[in-house]
């Protein structure tokens, strides 16, 4: 039992870390239907910044602060400028969307192995993140219980965002129904951009997280991309509460995997049960009930 | 196409004219081999083709299937090489461990051919099978692949002396009893992937004009039409997923004497991938669009990528932008745009303006 407690703290800032990478998915999956294949590499984009920031701010306990909303406006920007240039011609072929993106995300992934290293570049961690904190009786790691709050403070905002603020309430109106959003005066293109903006930001701050658990490297985002989108389906297609149950249950079981058996066997293991998952509940976990066929 | 079917019958002809005669006679022993890796390719195309362009499964996990086939075909080769003897690789991490048990049976040439042609079957069927009975589709079904692929090469690479990791199997001696170094060998080998990526393109000729290819367009267009028609559409796009399975798998076993290697990376995302790259390029519906369209994209891989990688992937990322943006269709849709006909085609058809949850969603 004791030595369940730590995995089960490590498989919850795993599953805060593909909770962060998966929200902004689930925003732009979920909400408007933009299967984005280069989301992945915003989140190398915001990783990247941290970087950046670090090489102006050199002290990294002040600088992670910092790049905490600078990486989450320089991916927003790319994910507008992708809006912008492509993805708005392509809003009635999802599966073609999710092809663009794939070829963005090759090019913005071999840019930045020929901007940066190619092995990578260091990003420090800050002095606070590595103690311990003792709650409990178990000594708890700084930098899981920060990815952790992290985690959970974004997810705050963009609920009380989505829910309390009027571009929430247009948001929430278009993804109801588009017509007639936008009969009653709600610029529905407006809106687009802002939630692309927003969800492509949350991937850089995703990154930044990232930066300070893994390597920074141009090969990251590939490897959350797919786990994020697995997450976003089996939570329920635009169900926050539910990417975030699945993102906290795969992380939990990636975990404990690892724990039983290998780190890449665990990867394995927790893509099958996701996948075995989603053939006992297609929809994911939460559903909006609809008479709709299709 | 399909109102003409004899026109590509015959270019089918030419096609296997020039892959067959001309291309031994011209090209080098190198370019031979090479053209013989862009055939194994191109088969795989051809079934992508089929499930993605006629059926609009965007299948982005052939690499599962083509693995299926490739490390079949490596596993038998290897133990050829190795004789008796338990093979070279495994013996550098565990001097003393015996055969792993799933190897045994790759012993038989029999056992190789047949696991070739029903593992792809078995997998694709039952996978298939789960999901279009649950009515996954649309990007899920795009995704769900993908995982997969990722899941294999993931494994593949964890199990070194099971499989021999990111090195791959490697150095085969013999194919079926032929010495592989002997280019005679090695150019009745490229006839045999010539030749089969000709039989591919016959058999989908022949699934394109009949009732069945008909059945498959109406489902790519408008599935629930075809489940009010009385038709099962699930059924439908079984059979054309699990032939394209089949043919990733053939292409993948045939990959494994040309190449001489088999490692993750060739069967992983970013592989499975370059497999659509070359589909999206020549024209997903067409018949002959995936095929050219995967040899077009393995040249420049293997031209191109060789002397100027970073530029590569540079033309791979807008070849996918430029192409899927511009010509959904694909190169071949060129000509019918410049005389002008209008073709139906799986993008152009009106779409109702509905939330994507519920235009990709699953439904059970």
């Amino acid at each position: 039992m004791d030595a369940l407690i730590p995995q089960l703290l490590n498989g919850s800032a795993q599953g805060a870390l593909l909770l962060l990478a998966a929200l902004g998915l689930s925003l732009t999956f979920g909400q408007m239907g933009v299967i984005n294949m280069a989301h992945g590499e915003f989140l190398m984009i915001g990783a990247f910044s941290a970087y950046l920031v670090q090489q102006v701010i050199a002290a990294s306990d002040l600088s992670i602060p910092v790049a905490l909303p600078v990486a989450f406006v320089v991916a927003g920007l790319f994910g507008l400028l992708l809006e912008v240039t492509i993805i708005r011609w392509m809003y009635r072929r999802p599966l073609d969307t999710l092809l663009v993106t794939v070829g963005v995300g090759l090019i913005l992934q071999q840019a930045a192995l020929q901007i940066f290293p190619s092995q990578g570049v260091p990003v420090e961690k800050p002095s606070w993140l590595d103690g311990q904190l003792t709650i409990l009786g178990y000594a708890w790691p700084m930098r899981q219980l920060f990815t952790i709050l992290l985690a959970a403070v974004c997810v705050a905002a963009l609920s009380a965002w989505l829910k309390y603020t009027s571009f929430g309430r247009r948001i929430r109106a278009t993804v109801h129904n588009r017509d007639l959003a936008e009969t009653t005066g709600i610029s529905t293109r407006t809106i687009d951009r802002l939630t692309f903006f927003v969800g492509s930001g949350l991937a850089g701050v995703a990154g930044v997280a990232a930066s300070l658990i893994g390597g920074t490297n141009s090969q990251m985002g590939a490897q959350y991309i797919i786990p994020a989108f697995l997450v976003v389906a089996a939570g329920g297609i635009g169900q926050l509460k539910g990417t975030i149950l699945a993102a906290w249950a795969v992380g939990v079981a990636l975990a404990f995997f690892a724990y039983w058996t290998t780190g890449s066997l665990a990867q394995v293991l927790a893509f099958i049960l996701v996948i075995v998952f989603l053939q006992l509940r297609p929809q994911g976990l939460f559903t909006v009930r609809t008479r709709s066929l299709a | 196409m399909t109102k003409k079917p004899w026109i590509s019958l015959g270019g089918i002809g030419v096609f296997a004219v020039l892959l067959l005669a001309v291309a031994p006679l011209v090209l080098t022993d190198h370019w031979l081999n090479n053209l013989g890796k862009y055939c194994c390719w191109a088969i795989a195309a051809v079934g992508i083709g089929l499930a993605w362009g006629r059926g609009g499964m965007l299948v982005m996990g052939q690499g599962v299937f083509f693995a299926l086939g490739a490390y079949s075909m490596a596993m038998h080769l290897t133990l050829e090489t190795a004789g008796d003897r338990i093979p070279a690789f495994m013996v550098l991490y565990d001097p003393l461990a015996p055969l792993p048990a799933f190897w045994e049976p790759f012993r038989g040439a029999g056992f190789t051919l047949a696991a070739i042609v029903l593992l792809p079957v078995v997998v694709a069927g039952a996978l298939g099978y789960a999901l279009f009975k649950r009515r996954v589709k649309g990007a899920y079904f795009a995704i769900l692949s993908q995982a997969l692929a990722v899941a294999l090469a993931v494994l593949i690479s964890s199990t070194i002396r099971e499989t021999g990791g990111d090195t791959g199997l490697s150095d085969f001696k013999y194919f079926f009893g032929f010495v592989l170094n002997d280019p005679a060998n090695r150019q009745m080998v490229y006839l045999i992937a010539a030749g089969l990526l000709i039989v591919c393109l016959l058999a989908v000729w022949q699934f394109y004009r009949s009732r069945f290819g008909e059945l498959l367009i109406a489902t790519r267009d408008a599935e629930e039409r075809v489940r009010f028609l009385g038709y099962d559409p699930a059924n439908v796009k079984l059979v054309a997923f699990v032939v394209s399975a089949l043919m990733a798998s053939i292409g993948g076993a045939l990959f494994v004497p040309i190449v001489g290697i088999i490692t993750p990376a060739e069967i992983g995302a970013a592989a499975s991938i370059l497999m659509i790259a070359g589909v999206a390029l020549g024209g997903r519906a067409s018949l002959f669009g995936p095929a050219l369209g995967a040899i077009a994209v393995g040249w420049g891989q293997s031209s191109l990528g060789s002397t100027w990688p970073d530029g590569w992937t540079y033309v791979l990322g807008l070849l996918f932008i430029v192409v899927i943006l511009f010509l959904p269709n694909g190169l071949s849709s060129l000509p019918a745009r410049f005389t002008g006909r209008a073709r139906r085609t799986p993008v152009e058809q009106p779409t109702p303006a509905i939330a994507a949850a519920e235009l990709e969603g699953v439904r059970s």
